[in-house]
């Protein structure tokens, strides 16, 4: 079992989670009628819980996003699919394992499945190299890409990373190209694409497997051009700074001004979906966030089996094509 | 060589072009001491080790495209502010600012131009403008030079020199990798020659999007190519990074480039280059 340190806004609702359980084993052991107390602290925990989640700011969904417990791709692809089968390897340099693919079913679909994966302790952590990716990551997933497509199945992609791995092999094999030839081949893959942000979408690392028909949001996950840490670092120089205090106080004014937040990228327009997670975030059942999102997935899926690839790449070009927010003088 | 004789086309100085104002000028590279007047005559690279001077996107346009060719599109565009960035200073302080120092609308310039002849769609890039960061102008202006270029059945020509997605815009700026590389698979698909150059320097949202596809890919010497800075690489492994890491000779080396080309030398290859790369009718 993982150590885990709960965040600070948790706290209250933990305390509470705790009270309601030992008035149950009480009322258990000893044969009491606290049914009554115990609905009232229920109640309770719940109003807290909405309280307190409605009125997270930017940084704390950060925090959220990368809680420890969160689902990971693997997770969520044990909880939703059937008959998944790993495929590895670039077929040029290695296997990137911070990039899991393969086969698998939805609903008796067949589905192409791609997400990046990271670890909960600091050996699987280590393995995964944190979800960062090199560019034989890249080129492996557009290999199961292209796979998907000679078979004519859809692609569900899950992003979760802190961004691209930033090394000296990364910039060797050309981390730059693999993610430009991504985005590249990835506008005109002739299948259905479907990229859900399940944690943390960190900039070019994200976006190199991110391009695709419809993208959704899990509801605590971020996803910018820049992390909180890397844009604090650019603009006020964080690590020439001593005082821990004062860097924590620069990260949040990052996560405020970046607008990394779900809500954030549905009010710009560049998703087309935040998916709902259970109270209290994903990391608190991962069963039922799994439950939700296979839904979202699936009625997804219906809708784009309607096009042709034609009209699915047209519509995908068009997609991102209006992207962008200026000013024309006259 | 009539181009850089043209008095009222001068190449001038402006901060980040690392141009030189005064008679005399040390060169960054080897500390050579150099008459501007020389300096300039040699496409502003140091005759003693061949550094390259940063210059501006005009300059480009006075140095590949014919004389006066240059039909300049969009330049009209500017920035808006669609996140309300503020950190020390408002992003739109940062872009006025910008605007007034370089006296251009935003960090790249556009238009249909002339390279000894060959009509091309040309965009060059502008470190002076904010670093020549690319946020929802830059990208729009080179989704349209995409565009010009498909239309008229042109070569297309992007001269890249940017540090990257412009963080003031967030999530747009990095939309624009997408929107862009996008159009260039349009591009490819209809077969229109596309030749990126790569000045100093060229790195992250911009490399890891138009300047990394080209059909072919050219570099001005020692300019500093990557994903990412060279500063989070060393912190991410905690030690020293070998020499001559992320130059355009570590990239030609490791076979991200066709080809490293003299500043003096880039009109007469693009124009070869040209010559070669027809689009097909």
């Amino acid at each position: 079992m993982i150590e885990y340190k709960y965040l600070d806004f948790e706290k209250p609702i933990i305390e509470l989670d705790r009270k309601i359980k030992e008035m149950k084993n009480l009322a258990d052991s000893e044969n009491l009628e606290l049914s009554k107390e115990i609905q009232l602290l229920e109640k309770k925990r719940d109003r807290l819980l909405k309280d307190i989640y409605t009125k997270l700011s930017r940084w704390q969904r950060i925090q959220l996003a990368r809680h420890p417990l969160r689902p990971y791709s693997l997770d969520l692809i044990k909880l939703m699919f059937t008959d998944f089968i790993e495929l590895h390897g670039d077929r040029y340099f290695a296997d990137d394992k911070a990039i899991v693919g393969g086969f698998g079913k939805l609903d008796g679909a067949n589905i192409m499945i791609i997400g990046q994966q990271k670890g909960r302790d600091t050996k699987i952590r280590q393995f995964r190299n944190f979800g960062m990716c090199h560019p034989e990551g890249y080129r492996k997933a557009l290999r199961l890409m292209k796979l998907a497509e000679k078979f004519d199945l859809p692609i569900i992609i899950f992003v979760d990373t802190p961004g691209a791995y930033p090394g000296i092999g990364a910039e060797e094999r050309g981390q730059a190209e693999a993610i430009a030839h991504n985005l590249r081949e990835m506008a005109t893959i002739e299948v259905p694409i479907i990229v859900v942000i399940i944690g943390e979408g960190a900039s070019g690392g994200a976006l190199g497997i991110g391009l695709g028909d419809k993208v959704f949001m899990l509801e605590n996950s971020w996803y910018s051009v820049i992390s909180p840490e890397g844009c604090a670092a650019i603009l006020w120089k964080t690590e020439n700074i001593d005082n821990p205090a004062k860097i924590e106080a620069n990260k949040k004014q990052a996560a405020e001004a970046l607008k990394p937040i779900a809500e954030d990228l549905a009010r710009l327009n560049i998703i087309d979906k935040i998916i709902p997670e259970p109270p209290g975030g994903a990391h608190l059942d991962h069963q039922k966030t799994a439950q939700i999102l296979k839904k979202e997935l699936l009625e997804a899926l219906v809708e784009l089996e309607g096009y042709s690839s034609e009209q699915l790449c047209n519509k995908r070009l068009e997609k991102y094509r209006v992207i962008g927010i200026y000013n024309e003088l006259r | 060589m009539a181009w850089f004789r043209k008095k009222s086309r001068d190449l001038s100085g402006g901060e980040k072009r690392e141009i030189p104002d005064g008679v005399w000028t040390k060169c960054k590279g080897c500390g050579e001491i150099i008459t501007s007047i020389s300096l300039k005559k040699n496409f502003w690279t140091c005759p003693k080790c061949n550094y390259h001077f940063r210059i501006g996107s005009r300059d480009y346009v006075i140095l590949l495209l014919d004389d006066e060719s240059l039909d300049e599109y969009d330049g009209n565009l500017v920035s808006a502010d669609p996140l309300g960035f503020k950190d020390s200073r408002k992003y739109t302080d940062r872009v006025a600012d910008a605007r007034k120092k370089t006296g251009l609308n935003d960090a790249v310039i556009a238009g249909i131009g002339k390279i000894d002849g060959h009509v091309v769609s040309f965009a060059a890039m502008d470190f002076n403008f904010i670093g020549g960061s690319m946020g929802s102008v830059v990208g729009e202006k080179i989704a349209r030079a995409i565009e010009r270029s498909i239309k008229r059945e042109v070569p297309l020509i992007i001269i890249s020199c940017s540090g990257g997605a412009r963080m003031m815009e967030g999530i747009l700026s990095l939309m624009q990798m997408a929107k862009t590389s996008a159009l260039l698979a349009k591009l490819h698909k209809m077969r229109i020659p596309y030749i990126s150059v790569l000045t100093n320097p060229t790195t992250a949202g911009v490399m890891a999007s138009y300047a990394s596809l080209g059909d072919v890919i050219i570099a001005e010497p020692q300019a500093l190519l990557g994903f990412a800075g060279p500063r989070v690489i060393a912190q991410t492994i905690g030690g020293e990074l070998p020499p001559g890491f992320q130059s355009s000779e570590f990239f030609l080396e490791h076979g991200f480039l066709d080809a490293i080309v003299n500043r003096s030398e880039l009109k007469k290859t693009l124009s070869l280059l040209l010559g070669y790369m027809r689009v097909p009718k």
